[in-house]
Order: structure tokens, then C-alpha cells, then sequence
């Protein structure tokens, strides 16, 4: 998508990799790493590649963790909580609203805050958790990227569609280099599959090289 | 001497467990009704390779750091440590 839609030189990194050599944006896609054995992303933190993720971030410089992604990010410590089973238990696959809840960051500097956008999510550990202070703290700072609403805006029960606290749907870390968000918007970047929604995640990180 | 640990990971108390409740429905639907406050966990068992010459001591450190590192997410799981010889 990366190099259809955006035209960008763009390479896939091998776990076992040691560097992510001159990348701008280092990007942890979506799957099942490790078969999500022991508790997803908790194996692939380990992975060989993770040393220089984890660099590229402490430079500043711009980390995005989509679904299985987010999930490994919040396992190494590179942003805050946890990813738990769906409430109901069930797989998700279903197209959803986000609201953009914050534009300081890279990612969202073209980005208007308070934007509803579509986009899908597939996944059966979307539920974020943090504990009480931790919780306080995202929200305080404006951590939250992206909450699940309603079509009105409103991030309501019935708009939730796996119990995350708060509607979460996307994090930032402190930094605000590092994005982490469960649903896919980089299926959500053409028309033809259904929506441009997941534009807002890349316009701004994309356009600013 | 080979030592063999035994690691149980709970879900912490203030985490909510959708496993545990449903298993604690299917239970009370099978008749099983005394079963309250249901929680799933895992058990992770294994050996310490005795030619590292660990004493029990030090394969209980080995361990407690194996459980904060990996085999507990800190943030949702609390853990237990069984060592014998």
C-alpha cells in the first residue's frame, strides 16, 4: 500500500534482521506473530530486529504498530498497557468509526482533531488495558489516538466492539512518535476496498519526507 | 540434582477475566453451581539444566526474572514460582 498509494520506497525487514538501516518510519504490521503462543506480541519483542525499533524510537524519529503491531509495541515497553482477549470473546471483523482524538503528534499534523473516519478491524485481543493511574495518565496527556464511536462521534457502549477501556482504539506514546492502533488503515487507503478512511494515519508522516 | 519449576500466571484481581465468566456459566449450565469466581491461568513447567550448577537459590532468581520479563505481562498477570529437586 505503502508503495501503490504513497509511491514510497518501502522495504520489508526481516525479523531476524539487527538494523533497520535508513528508514524513516519503521512500520510493525499486522498477523500473528509466533502464533500469538505464551500472549500476542509477547514473543516477537524478543525478536532480533526489535533492538533497532527500539533505537529508531528513542531517537524520536516515527514508529506505527497496526493490530498484531500495537500488540508488540505495548509488550516492549515502547507504549504504555496491554492488549487483552475481546470481552465477548469472539474474533471481530467488522468496519468501524474512529474518532481522531489528538494531532500532536507527526502522525496527525495534517490531520484535524475531532475527525470521524472508517476503517475495519480484525482481530480477537483489541480489548486495551491499562491499570487506574496508567489510564489517568494516557488520557490526561492526550495520549488517546483513536476511540471507537458512534456515527454521531459519541464513543458509546454500543460503539465498542470488544470492551476496550475508554473506547481506545489507538495510543500515542509520550514521545508521540510511536502510534499504536488495533484497526487496519492500511486497508482503508483506496476506494476500491471500501474506504480511504486509513488515510489519516499516513497523510501526514507520508507527506511531511 | 535436576530442579523443576512449576510457574503459574494468574489474571491479576483488578482484570477482567471473560474466559473465567464463561467458563463459570458452561459449569453452572452443566449443574456444576458451587463453582464460583472462576479464573483461568496457565501452568508453565519446566527442568533447569543442571550442567549451568545452579543452586536452588539461583534458579529461584532465574525464575523471577523469567516471570517479570516474559512469562507474566506484569500489567494484567501476577505469577508463582514452585521449585523442588
Amino acid at each position: 500500500m505503502l508503495t501503490e498509494v504513497y509511491s514510497a520506497d518501502a522495504r520489508l525487514v526481516w525479523h531476524q534482521e539487527k538494523s533497520v538501516g535508513d528508514a524513516e518510519l519503521v512500520v510493525l504490521p499486522g498477523g500473528f506473530s509466533y502464533g500469538d503462543y505464551l500472549r500476542t506480541g509477547a514473543m516477537a519483542k524478543f525478536s532480533p530486529v526489535m533492538d533497532a525499533v527500539r533505537g529508531h524510537a528513542q531517537k524520536g524519529k516515527p514508529v506505527l504498530g497496526i493490530c498484531n503491531g500495537f500488540q508488540i509495541l505495548c509488550e516492549a515497553g515502547l507504549l504504555p498497557g496491554v492488549l487483552i482477549r475481546n470481552r465477548q470473546l469472539k474474533f471481530v471483523c467488522d468496519d468501524v468509526r474512529l474518532k481522531l482524538e489528538t494531532d500532536n503528534s507527526p502522525f496527525f499534523a495534517r490531520a484535524k482533531k475531532g475527525s470521524v473516519v472508517r476503517m475495519p478491524i480484525k482481530h480477537g485481543e483489541g480489548n486495551y488495558f491499562a491499570d487506574a493511574d496508567t489510564l489517568k495518565r494516557i488520557e490526561g496527556e492526550g495520549q488517546v489516538a483513536f476511540r471507537y464511536v458512534d456515527p454521531a462521534g459519541n464513543a458509546t457502549e454500543a460503539a465498542n466492539p470488544n470492551g476496550t477501556l475508554n473506547n481506545i482504539a489507538g495510543i500515542v506514546n509520550s514521545g508521540r512518535n510511536v502510534l499504536g492502533l488495533m484497526p487496519h488503515p492500511e486497508h482503508a487507503c483506496q476506494a476500491v476496498l471500501g474506504s480511504e478512511g486509513g488515510r489519516i494515519v499516513f497523510d501526514s508522516i507520508m507527506g511531511s519526507r | 540434582m535436576t530442579l523443576k519449576a512449576k510457574v503459574y500466571v494468574t489474571v491479576r484481581k483488578n482484570v477482567l477475566d471473560p474466559q473465567g465468566t464463561a467458563v463459570e456459566r458452561a459449569l453452572h449450565q452443566s449443574g456444576f453451581t458451587a463453582a464460583k469466581n472462576v479464573r483461568i491461568g496457565k501452568m508453565i513447567e519446566m527442568q533447569i539444566d543442571e550442567s549451568k550448577g545452579l543452586s536452588k537459590a539461583q534458579a529461584e532468581a532465574e525464575l523471577k526474572k523469567m516471570c517479570e520479563k516474559f512469562l507474566a505481562n506484569m500489567v494484567i498477570e501476577d505469577y508463582r514460582v514452585e521449585i523442588e529437586a
